[in-house]
């Protein structure tokens, strides 16, 4: 892991450019072009006000009012974490001229694909941070944000690499992937509320880091003060695990990259 | 000057080949019978490379030839770092680019100034560097209306230009080049070679995988010769072209001598319609005639007697026909045409043309048209052979069922090489070609030296 480390950083020009271009090309010829960005975790927000506040309602607990703020909070880094485990999943295949063509060191690839989307959540932060503001919500706590947002990028970076180079070999795995992203959401507090979940559900959320990580931003943006120090720091340990096992295992693949994708 | 650029030792790739039930196996029987990671090992396994030694000294250009799948690609992949060798070891002293593929990793929605920057980037340069150089990558590529629309509005030769402009400005100690010559026009290829020629002025070490034989012999120093993997030959540029060359014309030798259909017993009974046989787009292979007179069998022979079925220009060329008579037949011509492969006529001749009177033909025997001077370009040549009465009634006819090929140093176009010289007056300068024979396509074992 240590050399992947060094690796990137020799590296960190192509992983700028690369990261830019990703940004550049994304919405390019489309008409909105760069507000997208913002579009986009606004009409899922919509989508999913709507469906768990009138057809479906999921939690109408007073910690969750006003919903729609509520779940702001946690489908905006939820959409960073899903898109850039979904992206990363082809991500290897997709660049495989790159591999097979030029000396190009592999992990570049999933790692400009998480930092694009961060790009994208930060991007749609602001918006946010407005809603919050205009609600009379905002608080010290949102100096706090880095943490578990850095917790989230170790934990989302390990699973990039772990996921894009099993794909390779294993194409199965991109089918797979949407579904259990799906349940992944479902078994996240983000549109229901972590606090008042008793009994083994509530075992099952510990063992999910992204469940501490959703908790701490909705802690510090919606509920204004933090007290969840020890499911953050135990997310923390997991997400640093998980890049060691990820950056493991890409290592122990990366000979077969070239010749498999 | 005297380091060598690139070591080579013993070097093996083995590129494993899943069996048929591995193929088809998914992630979730890997993940129940919890062989993951051991399903990864190779099951059966296909040796890309095997033993190649060799050196490049610096500053030197080294070429790299063989046939199609011998192992060429792989051996520049691992040159270029892309995949590691199984067994063996490499040693490339200085910066290396490789044009593998030109213009890989160029997104298409982006623009051309853009992918410039990151093509750049991914070869190794700074943006410094590139900032300096990209004017000068334009003008090469000869895209300055184009440089800012994205790169999916281009042309593939665009594509490749750009491709190529970016590679070769990052100015490396060592360069790969794998067959990306073929890009381009006629102009943007001496463009390139002209910039490769500067940098073996300038002391850079170049290697050559190609399949252009002449660009080899004209530029390298040095040439390796891969036949399935392994080291064919290695050595003097001419030496081993020519070495390369004669096995490639073997090979066509036996492919040709397979491909004639002399049996007569193929066509036995009663006489064939024309235009059957394998179509041939204007020229069918066929054979008819009443048999009376047959032609059992038709040789090509050298001017040793030998069988043979590639030639080179100016050897002399036999036709052979063998003949059996059904009793005693005193009106018979005999005919010989030769054909492009596509079917256009290029010499017919027959007995009665050119006024032998037949008086009788009767058992076996055989007739022989002796071409003392083959002036062909370089091609496959099919023969027709025929016998028939004078008004042209067929005894046997066989179209299409014998060819030769013709091999030639010279990439002349056409069909006939008549003989010629070149004359140059006060005011052309020109340096004359080194004298070089033609190919010896005379088995070695049949030569002078077995003479006691």
């Amino acid at each position: 892991m240590l050399r992947q480390i060094r690796t990137l950083l020799r590296y960190r020009l192509l992983v700028q450019s690369l990261v830019s271009r990703e940004l550049k090309a994304r919405y390019r010829g489309s008409v909105l072009g760069f507000l997208w960005s913002f579009v986009n975790p606004l009409l899922l927000l919509l989508t999913y006000g709507l469906v768990f506040t009138f057809m479906l309602p999921v939690d109408r607990s007073p910690e969750t009012q006003p919903y729609f703020l509520f779940i702001f909070c946690g489908i905006l880094p939820w959409t960073w974490f899903q898109s850039s485990i979904a992206e990363s999943a082809g991500v290897l295949i997709a660049g495989g001229n790159l591999i097979k063509k030029v000396l190009f060191p592999a992990e570049v690839l999933p790692v400009v694909t998480v930092l694009a989307n961060l790009v994208h959540f930060l991007l749609g932060l602001p918006i946010l941070l407005a809603f919050l503001a205009w609600n009379g919500r905002l608080g010290a706590g949102a100096l706090l944000l880095p943490l578990p947002l850095l917790v989230q990028l170790v934990f989302t970076l390990g699973l990039a690499l772990f996921v894009s180079a099993l794909t390779v070999h294993f194409r199965d795995v991109q089918n797979i992937l949407s579904h259990v992203l799906q349940v992944w959401f479902f078994a996240t507090p983000i549109i229901y509320f972590y606090g008042n979940k008793v009994g083994p559900f509530r075992k099952v959320l510990q063992m999910n880091p992204m469940a501490h990580v959703m908790v701490s931003y909705q802690q510090m943006l919606f509920h204004g003060g933090f007290d969840h120090w020890k499911g953050l720091t135990l997310a923390g340990v997991a997400a640093f695990l998980t890049c060691v096992v990820g950056a493991f295992f890409f290592e122990r693949l990366r000979d077969t990259l070239a010749e498999e994708v | 000057m005297s380091t060598p650029a690139v070591v080579a030792t013993d070097l093996a790739k083995v590129y494993r080949r899943f069996l048929h039930k591995n193929q088809f196996r998914t992630l979730k029987s890997a993940i129940l019978t919890g062989s993951l990671l051991s399903d990864l090992a190779p099951s059966e396994t296909f040796s890309a490379l095997d033993g190649v030694s060799f050196e490049v000294p610096k500053g030197s250009t080294f070429g790299v030839i063989g046939a199609n799948g011998s192992g060429k690609s792989t051996l520049l992949k691992l040159l270029a770092g892309i995949t590691k060798p199984t067994r063996g070891s490499l040693v490339v002293d200085g910066r290396i680019s490789a044009l593998i593929e030109l213009g890989a990793g160029f997104h298409p929605e982006i623009s051309g100034r853009e992918n410039v920057a990151i093509n750049g980037i991914m070869l190794g340069l700074t943006r410094r560097q590139i900032e300096d150089r990209f004017d000068e990558i334009v003008a090469f590529a000869e895209l300055e209306p184009f440089i800012d629309a994205p790169v999916k509005t281009y042309s593939s030769g665009m594509y490749a230009r750009l491709g190529f402009a970016v590679a070769i400005h990052v100015d490396p100690d060592v360069l790969l080049i794998d067959e990306v010559l073929a890009v381009g026009d006629e102009a943007f290829t001496r463009k390139c070679l002209d910039k490769i020629g500067e940098f073996r002025r300038r002391g850079k070490t170049i290697l050559i995988v190609t399949h252009s034989l002449g660009l080899v012999e004209k530029m390298c120093d040095e040439v390796l010769w891969l036949r399935s993997g392994r080291m064919a030959d290695h050595g003097d540029p001419k030496r081993v072209v020519d070495a390369y060359l004669t096995h490639v014309a073997g090979g066509e030798e036996a492919l040709m001598a397979g491909e004639k259909v002399p049996s007569p017993a193929t066509a036995e009974g009663a006489p064939a319609a024309p235009g059957e046989g394998v179509a041939r787009h204007g020229y069918h292979e066929g054979r008819w005639g009443s048999r009376e007179l047959e032609i059992t069998g038709v040789r090509l022979l050298d001017d040793r007697g030998k069988e043979r079925h590639v030639y080179v220009p100016g050897e002399s060329l036999t036709l052979e026909l063998g003949f059996r008579a059904e009793g005693e037949i005193r009106d018979f011509v005999f005919g010989v045409g030769l054909f492009t492969a596509d079917g256009v006529s290029v010499y017919g001749t027959n007995t009665h043309l050119e006024d032998f009177r037949s008086r009788r033909a009767f058992g076996e025997g055989a007739v022989c048209l002796v071409l003392d001077d083959l002036r062909l370009v370089e091609g496959t040549y099919l023969v027709d052979v025929a016998a028939h009465k004078r008004d042209g009634t067929p005894y046997d006819y066989h179209r299409g069922f014998h060819s030769f090929r013709v091999k030639s140093r010279i990439k002349d176009v056409g069909v006939y090489r008549p003989r010629h010289r070149w004359v140059f007056t006060r005011g052309a300068d020109v340096v004359p070609p080194e004298p070089r024979a033609e190919l010896d396509l005379h088995d070695e074992a049949d030569g002078p030296t077995k003479q006691p």
